[in-house]
């Protein structure tokens, strides 16, 4: 009896991988499906949300430590306004001679007069209360330990009364706030990222047991790890990208809108924490590195199932 | 055995357990030779299945060796045996048939596993349905089979690639006569063209379909005959390989 073609057409194959379409046959068409998508969305939108807060955060720190960190503040704590004036007149001239200097402005009463009247009232207007003089200067780097004391001893030489304040000391306080959320934001991105990781995991276990039996004949037939694990990532691939498009889209909208809302509120702090096209650049790599992550996670939990298997 | 003959198996004292339970295979020491046809029989319990399990590496042995086509199976890292798989067509008991594939795809699956292109299998896998039967079947999913052509599509699936050694656990079991007479044609031109074939059954009549045939028969895990002297008719030295 002849013997069907066949015979003469299979043999000396090689180890070829099943990959692409062929390999999504060995599975049901369902892929890992259930709420695996839906849960790397809810992941992707969150984790897209907390990346954009902690570039917001970093930018603001970024750009207001900038703006502050050659500020100084010189006030001379005077009752006596003849002698607070000439002492500001003096301290003013002997800083602007100062090396490294780059300006030196000192702050008119009545400019000084409405920064208090909120607290004061009108009697800011007034002799009645004595305000320090202030002057603004701006060093052309910053201001060190170094440079602060060679002009807190040239300023107790020519003005007494005078007392000099770096500006960032002051929000000091606030910087670390702001590093201490933006620890925050990144903890939060590392616990959505183990978070999405433990759903795929789950998923990919769910998975193989569901069809073990599948996986059993395909083993059986030659098929080798990377070829079985292979069929697992395309479905995760699939169904982790649409997660993940679908939860940075949403995630970037709500950023979005919630620029649009700050940016309303025309204040120069919201402003300087929005975010740059290399931000949005960042933020756009979110989906790519949550469906990286569910690959190797996949494959690595697959892997590990497998190896049980002779 | 036979001078000038390629051992394609070699089992050296193998015995089997499962868990802490007594010895399902004791003792198995022989050779299955390349091009040869064998027929492994024994009652029910007998450990047929073990055996089978042993061949087409589904199992390790509790102890002793197997050398499959040349290498240590025992020694051999578990990465390289989906290539010796490869090697190996196996028809089970049970089938284990992919239940959402259709019968072509189940019959195509060992050739996309070794990477034959579509454009190349498509013909040989309908060639092959068509030889078992069910060339109007292709499209069908194994639950709308009977038994039968759940069966028939098994063996193909086993032999469409040509392996170099068939294992096959009661290949016949659910065909009738005219059938399994058929299937047998089908695994002695593969026989024919080289390839080792094993056959588990309990179906004396099938033996002597294959006049050129070996017989190992188990006995509650012991091999009574391993030099095939039992076979029908019986004779003491055994046939020449075929090319």
């Amino acid at each position: 009896m002849r013997a069907p073609s066949v015979f003469a057409r299979a043999i000396g194959r090689g180890q070829a991988g099943l990959a692409g379409a062929r390999a999504a046959r060995v599975l049901p068409a369902t892929r890992l499906g259930g709420p695996m998508p839906w849960v790397i969305a809810i992941m992707a939108a969150l984790t897209v949300l907390a990346a954009g807060g902690a570039l917001a955060l970093a930018n603001f720190a970024e750009r207001t430590r900038a703006g502050l960190e050659g500020g100084l503040t010189v006030q001379i704590v005077e009752a006596d306004p003849a002698a607070r004036d000439g002492q500001a007149a003096r301290a003013a001239q002997a800083l602007a001679r100062q090396p490294g200097v780059a300006s030196v402005r000192p702050v008119p009463r009545d400019e000084l007069a409405r920064l208090v009247e909120p607290w004061l009232g009108e009697a800011a207007q007034s002799d009645a209360v004595a305000l320090p003089a202030l002057i603004d200067v701006a060093l052309a780097g910053p201001a060190d330990e170094a440079r602060l004391s060679r002009l807190r001893s040239e300023l107790a030489r020519v003005a007494p009364a005078a007392r000099l304040d770096p500006q960032a000391d002051w929000l000091g306080p606030v910087f670390e706030t702001i590093r201490a959320l933006r620890w925050l934001a990144l903890t939060l991105i590392a616990m959505l990222t183990a978070a999405s990781a433990a759903a795929v995991w789950l998923a990919a276990r769910n998975a193989f047991d569901a069809n073990r039996e599948t996986i059993e004949i395909v083993h059986h037939l030659g098929g080798n790890d990377t070829q079985i694990a292979g069929i697992f990532q395309r479905s995760v691939l699939i169904d982790s990208a649409l997660g993940a498009v679908l939860g940075a889209v949403l995630g970037a909208a709500v950023l979005v809108l919630l620029g649009e809302r700050f940016g309303a509120l025309q204040s120069g702090v919201v402003e300087s924490g929005s975010l740059s096209t290399l931000d949005w650049l960042g933020v756009a790599l979110v989906p790519v590195v949550m469906v990286g992550v569910a690959l190797l996670t996949a494959r690595r939990t697959v892997m590990v199932r497998l190896g049980r298997m002779l | 055995m036979m001078a000038g003959s390629e051992d394609i198996v070699r089992f050296d004292n193998v015995g089997l357990r499962y868990g802490i339970g007594g010895e399902v295979l004791s003792d198995l020491t022989f050779t299955l030779h390349a091009g040869r046809f064998y027929f492994l029989t024994g009652a029910s319990g007998a450990g047929k299945t073990s055996l089978l399990k042993l061949l087409y590496l589904a199992q390790r042995p509790s102890r002793g060796a197997i050398r499959m086509f040349g290498g240590d199976v025992i020694t051999l890292p578990r990465a390289r045996l989906p290539a010796l798989r490869r090697r190996l067509g196996v028809v089970f008991q049970d089938f284990r048939l992919v239940r959402h594939l259709s019968a072509f795809d189940n019959v195509a699956l060992p050739l996309r596993l070794s990477g034959v292109r579509e454009d190349e299998l498509r013909q040989p896998v309908a060639d092959m349905l068509d030889w078992v039967g069910l060339g109007a079947r292709s499209d069908a999913r194994p639950a709308t089979l009977s038994g039968g052509e759940q069966q028939r599509v098994a063996i193909a699936r086993a032999v469409i690639a040509r392996p170099e050694l068939l294992v096959a656990d009661e290949p016949t079991g659910n065909v009738d006569p005219e059938m399994a007479v058929k299937l047998l044609r089908l695994f002695e031109a593969l026989n024919r063209l080289g390839t080792t074939v094993v056959v588990a059954t309990h179906d004396v009549h099938l033996l002597r379909q294959v006049p050129d045939s070996l017989i190992m028969r188990l006995d509650n895990g012991r091999m009574s005959d391993p030099t095939g002297a039992l076979r029908y008719p019986p004779r003491r030295e055994p046939a020449p390989a075929r090319a």
